[in-house]
């Protein structure tokens, strides 16, 4: 076993988990340093909600090595992190401010001192009339709201979302963005999974792109971005003439509006052959690639890869 | 392990509080009382089913000749009878016929419950009012059968107290409603831990748990709060019990006493009903947990009490082999050592045993929890449709 790096509040080496002999998860590497908000994304089914289960060790991988917060036993640690599953759930008949003092004391801290930070946060939040009311007569945001704070209660160092923005409405989204920020501001390390790309986009520091049980892609946003070239979009008067050589050849025009990917000579050679090759230029739009159009080249690079491969072996055995 | 407690003190306040403080826990503490009514009446059957066909053995102490008339004429007599119909006669060598010897004889050998001495035309029968009282007859007819007389033979009887005889069957009766009462209990209560996992499960809090407690402590948790439900339940009947048995004035002399008292049997009740219910809870809680609807838990629960049945069946026919084989794999098979273990203590003086035995169930408690743990680690624990759609049996097994 590898010693840990006090820096990282995760650390995962190579971990692999199989279900039937399949792997959900194949072979990730993932380091996160303490402080950042870190965004893991990827489609339905890549492997996000199996990767955090085994970094939070409610499951253990079947290969590799995992750190959470510098402990290969994360359960140990629990008292430092705060979890907010996908599958959101609470004990029915408990009253919000005691859901929110059981799941503290879950994590070590004293039933009486969760009640009164239960009460507190939820006054807060604007939630104090609903504090007494038992789960069952909350409204679902509401039930979800009480979770989120059951997750915070007691001032975990890491907090790990899974999927937290699913389910809440346009208003709720912005608070629990503000509220994700605010964390990060105390130097609280925020960790969670999305496939809403833009949430991660405004949030992350970093991300990491799981698909297929693998990670193509673990850095920047801007770095993600960076590995797609700028889209062009440009309406001409005319469909032909000399500046057609300096679009792409296999660039179809939708009436008069050509879409294509800027090309590597830069914008100015672009335009200065545009113009001098009579064009007639009616508007010019030069879009730099958001992190979901990236998302979608990589992880769609990373299926297709595996579908070649399963085609490839599928071939070898119907061939033996 | 410090930690693993608190976790599974925290789980188990939960869940005890909201049991207790429910509505239906009112109707939980009422359900029992007709089962158990039932379960009296059954057990009353048994013993007298059991005394219906016991097979008692009469010592003979008389002069040579008459024995060996009397011996023929049982023979002769259980031909048409049946041989179940009379006592078994030993013959008695060495007895003098007197009435101390008697009785110290019958003191001394488990095995005999009563004694003829005196006469064919004058028989004497020496024994508890019991036997006696059964018996009467049936050495009426021998002695008048023998002696072919038409004149009626009287039986003098002269009662004793107790014999070692009589004193054992005491302690057989206690070990007999001893067991009886835990198997009861356990088949009332322990079958309700096969849904405690399904909460969790159905309101998705499983997975919050997991995250922040080990497991073991979940299921530890869980076990202990049903175990503190069920010794709730317990008290409330004992006591309505007591009231009623105070009220319509029970004799309690009439309670046969257990071989180690009844302080001590009481205390090893309890203990052996905790283990009981650990040892089993925490299989149900295995099995159980592996399943994801209440109609899975309801398809479980007649294989489950199936399963007890035959655990309760081992025990129950060890009570009268103690020492055989039948028996010491009762003592030794952790899911019906408390009930072998409480017919002992009924039976036996000895308590160095049931320390033994008491840390073995516990042990293989522990090894039960650890393994459904592993289980529901390897098999439940999954993300995704494809995982919740599996069978349970495929869930189980890990196919």
């Amino acid at each position: 076993m590898h010693a840990p790096n006090i820096e990282f509040a995760i650390e995962a080496r190579n971990i692999v988990k199989r279900f039937d002999g399949e792997a959900a998860v194949d072979g990730i590497d993932l380091t996160i340093r303490k402080g950042s908000i870190f965004g893991i994304l990827g489609p339905n089914g890549a492997g996000k909600t199996t990767t955090l289960r085994m970094l939070l060790g409610i499951i253990d991988p079947d290969e590799g090595e995992r750190f959470l917060l510098g402990s290969p036993d994360p359960i140990s640690m629990a008292h430092q992190v705060g979890y907010l599953p996908e599958e959101r759930g609470l004990y029915q008949s408990m009253k919000a401010y005691d859901a929110i003092a059981f799941m503290g004391a879950l994590r070590g801290l004293p039933l009486a001192e969760g009640r009164k930070r239960g009460r507190k946060m939820m006054e807060d939040h604007g939630l104090g009339d609903a504090a007494d009311k038992q789960i069952r007569q909350l409204s679902k945001g509401m039930a979800q709201t009480v979770q989120l704070l059951g997750t915070l209660v007691h001032d975990p160092g890491l907090i790990i979302l899974d999927e937290p923005f699913s389910g809440l409405d346009a208003l709720n989204q912005g608070k629990l963005e503000r509220l994700i920020r605010d964390q990060a501001d105390k130097g609280v390390t925020i960790i969670f999974s999305t496939h809403v790309i833009a949430h991660a986009e405004r949030l992350c520091e970093e991300i990491a792109i799981i698909a297929d049980g693998k990670i193509p892609f673990k850095g920047k946003v801007s770095t993600a971005r960076d590995r797609l070239r700028p889209q062009v979009h440009l309406e001409t008067r005319n469909l032909d003439g000399p500046w057609r050589t300096a679009i792409p050849a296999d660039c179809q025009p939708l009436g008069h509006n050509w879409h294509f990917t800027l090309p590597e000579s830069g914008v100015e050679p672009l335009l200065h052959a545009l113009v001098e090759g009579g064009a007639g230029i009616e508007s010019l739009s030069i879009e730099r690639p958001g992190l979901h159009d990236a998302f979608v080249q990589i992880a769609g690079e990373a299926v297709t890869r595996r579908m070649e491969a399963d085609a490839a072996t599928n071939n070898q055995d119907e061939a033996a | 392990m410090i930690e693993t407690i608190r976790a599974a003190f925290v789980i188990a306040r939960r869940d005890f509080t909201a049991i207790i403080f429910s509505k239906s826990f009112f109707f939980f503490l009422l359900g029992p009382l007709f089962p158990l009514g039932i379960g009296i009446a059954a057990s009353n059957l048994g013993s007298q089913v059991n005394r219906d066909i016991e097979t008692p053995t009469i010592g003979v102490v008389l002069s040579a000749e008459e024995t060996e008339n009397l011996l023929a004429t049982r023979t002769r007599l259980s031909r048409n009878l049946g041989s179940k119909s009379l006592p078994e006669l030993m013959v008695l060598n060495g007895l003098q016929g007197d009435e101390a010897g008697n009785i110290a004889k019958l003191d001394s050998d488990k095995s005999i419950n009563a004694i003829l001495s005196g006469t064919l035309e004058k028989p004497v029968l020496t024994g508890s009012e019991r036997d006696v009282t059964q018996w009467q007859g049936k050495i009426t007819l021998l002695a008048e059968t023998a002696l072919s007389q038409p004149a009626a033979v009287e039986v003098e009887t002269r009662l004793v107290g107790q014999t070692g005889s009589s004193s054992e069957r005491g302690q057989l009766l206690t070990a007999q409603g001893g067991q009886a009462l835990l198997i009861l209990l356990t088949m009332i209560l322990a079958g309700m831990v096969l849904s405690n996992l399904v909460e969790e499960k159905t309101n998705k809090i499983i997975e919050i748990l997991a995250a922040a407690i080990p497991m073991d402590a979940i299921f530890l948790g869980k076990l202990f709060a049903m175990l503190g439900m069920a010794l709730v339940g317990i008290t409330v009947w004992s006591t309505m019990g007591l009231v009623g048995a105070l009220v319509f004035g029970a004799n309690w002399n009439a309670l046969p006493v257990p071989a180690v008292g009844w302080p001590i049997f009481g205390l090893l009740m309890v203990l052996y009903f905790s283990m009981a219910y650990l040892l089993l809870g925490s299989l149900f809680l295995g099995i159980g947990a592996m399943a994801t609807t209440v109609r899975e838990v309801q398809t479980l629960s007649m294989p489950v009490t199936m399963g007890q049945l035959l655990v309760f069946f081992l025990a129950y026919s060890a009570i009268t082999k103690l020492g055989q084989p039948v028996e010491w794999f009762a003592v030794l098979f952790p899911f019906s050592s408390p009930f072998a273990m409480i017919a002992r203590a009924a039976q036996m003086e000895n308590l160095w045993q049931h320390g033994l035995a008491l840390i073995w169930q516990a042990i293989f408690t522990m090894i039960i929890i650890r393994f459904s743990v592993m289980l529901f680690r390897r098999n439940v624990m999954k993300s995704g449709q494809a995982a919740r759609k599996k069978s349970l049996f495929a869930r189980v097994t890990g196919k």
